[in-house]
């Protein structure tokens, strides 16, 4: 990485100069006046920088190197998903026959297109065990919403007006209560118990004919899995409510177990986390979902559906819940997800899933020494650490995170989830190998030692990266939110 | 050895780790999931591809669309083609930016948060607006996310949009006030713009927000300052939804007295692939800044008084205010938006400008063209790079005609608005030469 400060590029500006060569117009032009009414023309011209394309490009790769991604290094961020973003599929998704086609072109002009989204459409509901998958949501969130408003309009077909509420387990993800909330439903929270598992007995209390739902992940967000989740699942449906699952683990069970045979009802998957498309520094992601036969009425139109070789954009969905994007998705995103499945093949995802897990325990049990480990049984793909020990010494867990930095890393998600105390959250992902994972436990059990030798090492962290810690609380007293000239 | 280039265990390491693991088996790792729910079996999807069999295959897909880097296209209606400089591409492609994760450690992701700070500077100078988010999905969900967070401040149920709102949006909009049981009404039609006598009988002080079109669905540009006098005068939010390339030319709806200005910045730097994925972009006034939704990057500095950006006023978002947040955005399009950054940063002042001039001065050219073929143009108002063509026979079989001599035709009205079969909505934008402009309009003449 980069030393030296860089300017904005508003910084860099110089009027005159410009970054692009717009050729000459070739037809006969009309003074602007005769085209738009005074009163509608821009008087104030937007400050736009004003710098050559070398000057942009040498800012934007100055950018780039001030910034820590997958192909930099090891990112074991929980619940995220960092794994490999393979290079085939941005060559893949920039063909002139996937980029550049519209969305109001003819469907018998993009019938590729058409196809990679039906076989997409099938694939996954394959993998989730759901009878059909819609492809338009734009992502995790937005297909949480999605699937909890396929649920409310089931329950309303049924002239079921009663179910108002939702239940998320206290591990879950922020979204999820924030999405029953927009969805018009009342978030309840289950609690969790001694094993790191939804409490029961706490969940049939919750229970009733007021439940639309329980979200959940499974693998939960401490990386263990559901083991009653056949119960749960009977525990919601006698009650009349619907199962959703939130696929931001689904890392763990591909081909080993799918949330249709589990009783889930819904499912959202993040194509940005288990099907390799690239997080983009926060986006563009792309979050399918998949419903059961019952669910299929209310799907969001159009679908793809193929009839007799043709693929065509089916809109007769009268019960639909109506658009929850245009178009039809996130379209460059869910080619790639489509190329990771045809390179996978089935005997792959299963391997992807089986090797997260193996790596995944192997660093608990290399690193159980040195931590406080919360819950001790075997982990799926992830697991949780608790900091409780080190915070003895006066080391937080936000410190340990700051110190992984000056190793290289990017530390784990922490302070996640919000019942454990002094929480890091660590992924590995399949991509990476043993001896990513050796050197990095060999950092964190490094950052243990001098958390109690020398504790100062750590609370003082970082010590090798462009910027040290950086005041949030100033930020957000006086939010400065955009460049403004001096 | 394993066959998959993604999966780097071998065999030894399989059995080194299970032994640190203490267990004889990878199997014993999933002895939680119940019998009951394992699958038996391989998942019925098709076989694993080498790379170079994966290529001739998404190659052979490919290959059966058109695409509008061989056929001239003038379709727009909220997804435009424009000049997409080479460097936008080259610097998309550094992997330190599209392999990263959203900022949350900002010692490790300057770069990435600078890029989206000089991203919302460049969108609240575009619209004359004084804040700008991260980025949202795409036009219409910002504009849907508009109408719930004025619900939100002004605790007022009813939506007015008016009809010359993008079909898709009005529809995305529909779902969202279902969802918050808010009321939307449509204002109709007048002449291809916001009917504004209807719009005031319309407002009443159950109104939270009115939500109006720049240029219009239909390319028309609609008389903001005259809209924001009657939507104030009742005490509304006023939303414009706007495509910022018309914004070089045209008055920043943030000048105009817009509370909220949202739409989609794809017009800068981002290919249409078939409407996803683009980039919403959303912005406001001081005021209204705590009730934003989604990501906000900030300045601020280190110990040493050295600047750096964070991701600030987090506690409007749902990983800190989970069933209290603003709105359940987590992920958005943040790539994206930094394309859309590079492509703004390129253009730069004049380079915008000019820009936009070349679609009004294009597209008045094409309509001139289409006077002198005999082709009528529906409205006279002033529009910036689309307007309405009326045909004499459905647009579909015109369309048809046009494909047939290697073009792209515009886009059928029929399409969302019944009785408008014979009426085209063309875009003409900086990238249809002369030549393809006159080879439209003789095609189009020669089926009227």
């Amino acid at each position: 990485m980069t030393q030296s400060n860089q300017p904005l590029i508003f910084e860099l500006s110089k009027s005159g100069r410009t970054g692009c060569s717009l050729p000459d117009l070739d037809i006969e032009t009309q003074p602007l006046d005769d085209l738009l009414p005074r009163s509608y023309q821009r008087k104030e011209p937007a400050e736009l920088p004003e710098v050559s394309e070398l000057q942009a490009v040498r800012h934007f790769t100055a950018l780039s190197q001030r910034n820590h991604g997958v192909d930099t290094g090891f990112y074991p961020l929980g619940s995220c998903t960092m794994k490999y973003n393979p290079k085939v599929h941005e060559d893949i998704a920039r063909f002139k026959g996937f980029a550049h086609i519209h969305p109001y072109q003819d469907s018998a002009t993009i019938q590729g297109a058409l196809e990679v989204m039906y076989r997409l459409q099938i694939s996954l509901a394959e993998i989730t065990g759901m009878a059909e998958v819609t492809l338009q949501p734009a992502a995790g969130a937005h297909g949480e919403w999605t699937g909890l408003m396929l649920i409310r309009a089931f329950h309303e077909a049924n002239q079921d007006y009663k179910r108002n509420k939702v239940i998320v387990p206290d591990s879950a993800h922020g979204t999820n209560p924030a999405s029953a909330v927009v969805a018009g439903f009342e978030a309840v929270t289950v609690r969790t118990n001694d094993r790191g598992l939804v409490d029961l007995d706490h969940l049939k209390e919750l229970t009733g004919e007021d439940t639309a739902a329980l979200m959940l992940t499974n693998p939960n967000t401490l990386g263990l899995f559901e083991e009653e989740i056949v119960e749960m699942a009977e525990i919601i449906h006698e009650a009349g409510g619907k199962l959703y699952y939130d696929g931001a683990n689904s890392n763990a069970i591909l081909g080993i177990a799918r949330p249709g045979d589990m009783g889930f009802d819904v499912v959202h998957l993040n194509l940005h986390k288990t099907f390799t498309t690239p997080h983009g520094g926060g986006g563009p992601g792309s979050g399918p979902v998949g419903v059961k036969q019952d669910l299929v009425p209310y799907l969001p139109a159009p679908q793809i559906i193929k009839q007799a070789d043709r693929y065509v954009f089916h809109y007769d969905i009268p019960e639909s819940i109506g658009r929850v994007k245009p178009y039809y998705g996130n379209f460059g995103i869910n080619v790639r997800a489509y190329a990771y499945i045809r390179t996978m093949g089935p005997a792959g995802l299963r391997k992807v899933s089986e090797f997260a897990v193996l790596n995944a325990n192997y660093m608990l049990r290399r690193l159980e020494p040195y931590f406080d480990v919360p819950y001790s049984q075997h982990c799926k793909h992830e697991f949780v650490l608790s900091g409780k020990r080190q915070k003895k010494q006066g080391v937080r867990t936000l410190d340990m995170a700051k110190r992984l930095l000056d190793f290289g890393y990017h530390p784990p998600t922490i302070y996640f989830p919000i019942n454990v105390e002094e929480t890091m959250m660590i992924e590995p992902t399949e991509t990476e190998a043993k001896e990513v994972l050796d050197e990095f436990c060999d950092a964190m059990i490094q950052i243990a030692e001098e958390a109690e030798d020398h504790p100062e090492i750590v609370q003082e962290a970082p010590h090798h990266t462009v910027i040290d810690r950086l005041d949030e609380t100033k930020a957000a007293r006086q939010p400065v939110l955009r460049y403004e000239k001096q | 050895m394993s066959s998959f280039r993604y999966l780097p265990m071998t065999d030894e390491d399989q059995v080194n780790m299970l032994k640190t693991i203490g267990v004889s088996s990878l199997g014993e790792l999933f002895a939680d999931i119940p019998a009951s729910v394992r699958y038996q079996g391989d998942l019925p999807i098709e076989e694993a591809l080498d790379e170079t069999s994966l290529l001739k295959e998404m190659s052979r897909l490919e290959k059966k669309n058109v695409h509008t880097k061989d056929y001239p296209s003038f379709l727009g209606a909220g997804v435009y083609e424009h000049y997409i400089p080479s460097v936008v591409n080259h610097m998309l492609l550094r992997s330190e930016f599209y392999t990263a994760y959203t900022p949350y450690q900002p010692e490790i992701s300057q770069g990435e948060l600078q890029g989206i700070f000089e991203f919302q500077s460049m969108i609240c100078e575009l619209t004359g607006m004084e804040v700008a988010n991260s980025s949202m999905y795409d036009g219409p969900t910002a504009l849907a996310e508009a109408a719930m967070m004025a619900a939100g401040h002004t605790k007022k149920t009813k939506i007015l949009v008016s009809e010359a709102v993008h079909p898709e949006a009005r529809e995305v909009l529909a779902t969202n006030a279902r969802a918050q049981r808010l009321e939307l009404v449509e204002i109709p039609l007048k002449d291809g713009m916001t009917d504004i006598d209807k719009l005031r009988s319309s407002l009443d002080e159950n109104v939270g927000s009115v939500l109006i079109q720049y240029p219009n669905f239909f390319g028309q540009v609609e008389d903001l300052q005259s809209i924001e006098e009657i939507v104030h005068n009742e005490k509304a939010m006023f939303v414009v939804s706007s495509n910022p390339m018309s914004l070089g030319v045209l008055q920043a709806p943030g000048h105009l007295g817009a509370d909220v200005v949202v739409g989609d910045a794809q017009p800068f730097g981002i290919p249409s692939q078939l409407g996803g994925p683009h980039c919403g972009y959303f912005a406001v006034n001081k005021k209204l800044m705590r009730k934003v939704p989604g990501r906000l990057v900030g300045e601020t500095e280190d110990r040493h008084g050295q600047r750096g950006f964070v991701l600030t006023l987090q506690a409007r978002e749902q990983h800190i205010r989970r069933e209290k947040a603003t709105s359940n955005i987590c992920s958005n399009q943040a790539l994206n938006a930094l394309a859309v950054s590079i492509s703004m940063s390129l253009l730069g002042k004049q380079g915008f400008r000019e820009l936009s001039e070349q679609n009004i001065q294009k597209a008045h050219y094409a309509k001139r063209k289409l006077k002198e073929n005999g082709v009528p143009v529906v409205y006279e108002t002033p529009f910036f790079n689309e307007f309405v063509i009326q045909l004499t026979k459905p647009v579909k079989e015109v369309n048809e005609s046009l494909l047939a001599e290697g073009m792209i035709g515009g886009l059928d009205l029929g399409r969302f608005y019944r009785g408008r079969e014979d009426q085209m909505l063309a875009a003409v934008t900086e990238l249809r030469t002369k030549e393809e402009i006159d080879r439209f309009t003789t095609v189009l003449g020669g089926l009227i």
